[in-house]
């Protein structure tokens, strides 16, 4: 692991007086996986959407690499190699998973600009858009509106886009929200395997699934750091516990409990 | 089902295109060829509207920007028709570029009134401009003129006037059957997700704006040569509002539901027109009401809607998409119970 491949410095976002994100530094080593935590309110999902170019930041910079990304559009952020899912899935209804992997892989081809040729032009990405979908275990379903899968198979299409675009560093905003046990189990299996040659950077509140997961952790409160490090130093750290206390202590027992099992 | 569906196609388009050749013989001709005119403008509209996920209140101004571009290239220049028609066009499009750009930023309602706002203000130029534009009485003696051919009578004016029509149909139906046409729905069902992956939301925006104007001012233009002169009526705001009241009427999103709308529309006020009535807003208003009401997704749609639930009642094979995505919903009941 080398220096940050993403890097936030200073970062604020004030709504109306309210500081959401209050001063946020934060190094993402290349390569790793990255978790930010934190209670409800902490300025988890306002931070990714700073980093995702969704939100300009009041004050502060963001870096990818050697780059600046302080200000970009999120569909610039998006070609420059930092894709994210959405924490409330976030399809087009009326499209087939099939058709949504040919609108990821079509992007940056020019190709999504001819509207005077048939649409069967997007086919040229069919054979990439099954092999992604059969990666995360939809290719059962290629063919029928997104609108109709199952909330599970949603998410994973929603994962599924993300890969698409192959970026250099993946966002996933609580990837297994709302999920049952298995597709728990399921998606993090699957960010072990996509998190070859990139970096991942997520929001997660199971923290059994951050344990399995996360080389570096950040703990948020008040749209401030208030630690980081492993997790196993970070679950003992008091100030997190203190954190967490009467929010959902028993939420990250069991997730240890888990792992011991 | 996948057998009829194919087969319908083409039962479909054969059967539009003998309405499209019949018309006149069926209609006063004059009335044929605005039916027509007015298909087409309601299908351009329905490229934004039902495809893109935008309601234009101002189409008002290219459909009669270029009706009057169109009558002056022909009053001034004496070219063949065509040539005043695509000109027409040519001008919307044009026209649509600065209006576009300062308005598909904008969402629902706002881009609404945006659109609305800057179609008033070609109305209060056409208006004012008397010298090029005629001011209230319209620009007259429109000249219908073909390399010397004789096309006075309205009859043969609609065959002259149909291909026009029918290149702007097909050009609306190959868009929304484009790469680009695939992305401008996605834009409609969640232009945050778009943008994530990595598409310049406004600029395809902008683009689909930019193409319903031209064809809008197509359809336009055609008319004004048609009926010899350009009104005013033609960029006041009840003309962008009879147009995405026959998108509605035919069904949003629909393409070919427009056309029907359209006919439906230009129809009733003529016949009630020429009954002597002259209250047609109240009619067509109400009309409208109780389609809305009762076909909430438009005549068009509905229609579509009830043959598609037929056919799956038909073939027990078709619901089984729906029924495994049933079968596979106690995922969310889970997700729930936590």
């Amino acid at each position: 692991m080398d220096g940050p491949v993403l890097r936030a410095q200073g970062l604020v976002k004030e709504f109306r007086g309210f500081r959401a994100v209050d001063g946020v530094d934060l190094d993402v080593a290349d390569g790793s996986v990255h978790a930010l935590v934190g209670p409800n309110g902490a300025g988890k999902t306002t931070l990714f959407n700073l980093l995702t170019g969704f939100l300009k930041p009041s004050a502060g910079r963001i870096q990818l690499g050697d780059r600046n990304l302080t200000g970009r559009r999120p569909e610039q952020v998006a070609r420059l190699g930092v894709a994210r899912s959405f924490q409330i899935t976030s399809l087009f209804a009326q499209l087939t998973p099939r058709e949504h992997l040919q609108l990821a892989l079509a992007g940056g081809s020019g190709i999504t600009w001819r509207f005077w040729r048939s649409d069967r032009a997007l086919d040229r990405f069919s054979v990439r858009a099954m092999e992604l979908l059969d990666q995360v275990g939809l290719a059962a379903q290629a063919h029928i509106p997104a609108g109709t899968l199952a909330y599970g198979r949603k998410r994973a299409l929603e994962l599924a886009l993300a890969l698409a675009l192959d970026p250099k560093v993946l966002l996933l905003d609580e990837p297994t929200a709302g999920m049952g046990v298995e597709d728990i189990d399921r998606t993090v299996d699957l960010v072990q395997k996509v998190r070859q040659g990139r970096t991942v950077v997520l929001v997660e509140h199971n923290m059994n699934v951050v344990s399995r997961l996360a080389d570096q952790v950040t703990v948020l409160q008040n749209g401030r750091v208030l630690a980081e490090g492993p997790y196993d130093e970070i679950r003992d750290d008091p100030r997190v516990i203190a954190a967490y206390l009467g929010e959902a202590p028993a939420d990250a027992g069991g997730g240890d409990a888990h792992v011991a099992n | 089902m996948i057998l009829s569906k194919l087969a319908a196609r083409p039962v479909l388009l054969l059967f539009g295109l003998v309405a499209a050749f019949a018309l006149p013989w069926l209609i006063y001709p004059p009335v044929a060829m605005d039916i027509a005119c007015w298909a087409l403008f309601a299908a351009a509209l329905d490229l934004l509207l039902g495809f893109t996920g935008l309601l234009s209140f101002g189409h008002a101004a290219f459909w009669g920007g270029a009706a009057y571009a169109a009558g002056l290239i022909a009053v001034h220049w004496g070219v063949p028709f065509p040539v005043a028609v695509l000109g027409g066009a040519l001008f919307a499009a044009v026209l649509a570029v600065p209006i576009g750009y300062l308005s598909v930023r904008l969402r629902g309602i706002y881009f609404a009134m945006v659109t609305l706002a800057f179609a008033q203000m070609v109305y209060f130029v056409v208006n004012q401009w008397r010298d090029l534009t005629g001011g209230e009485n319209g620009l007259q003696g429109v000249p219908r003129e073909f390399f010397g051919m004789d096309l006075s009578d309205p009859f043969f004016f609609y065959y002259a006037g149909l291909p026009f029509v029918l290149l702007g149909l097909f050009a609306v139906w190959r868009i929304v059957r484009s790469p680009f046409g695939r992305v401008l729905v996605s834009i409609r069902d969640n232009p945050a997700r778009a943008q994530a992956l990595g598409y310049p939301v406004e600029r395809y925006k902008l683009l689909a704006f930019v193409l319903s104007a031209g064809l809008s001012g197509l359809a336009g233009g055609l008319y004004a040569i048609s009926h010899g002169f350009a009104s005013l009526h033609e960029v006041y705001w009840t003309t962008s509002g009879q147009a995405v009241m026959a998108v509605v009427l035919g069904g949003i999103g629909t393409l070919w539901g427009g056309a029907i709308g359209a006919a439906l529309i230009v129809e009733l006020n003529d016949y009630l027109a020429t009954a002597g009535f002259t209250e047609t807003g109240l009619v067509t208003g109400g009309i409208f009401v109780v389609i809305v009401l009762v076909f909430r997704r438009g005549v068009w749609g509905t229609a579509r809607d009830l043959i598609a639930a037929r056919a799956a009642r038909r073939s027990p094979a078709a619901g089984t998409d729906s029924a495994a995505a049933q079968v596979e919903a106690p995922d969310r009941q889970e997700v729930t119970a936590r």
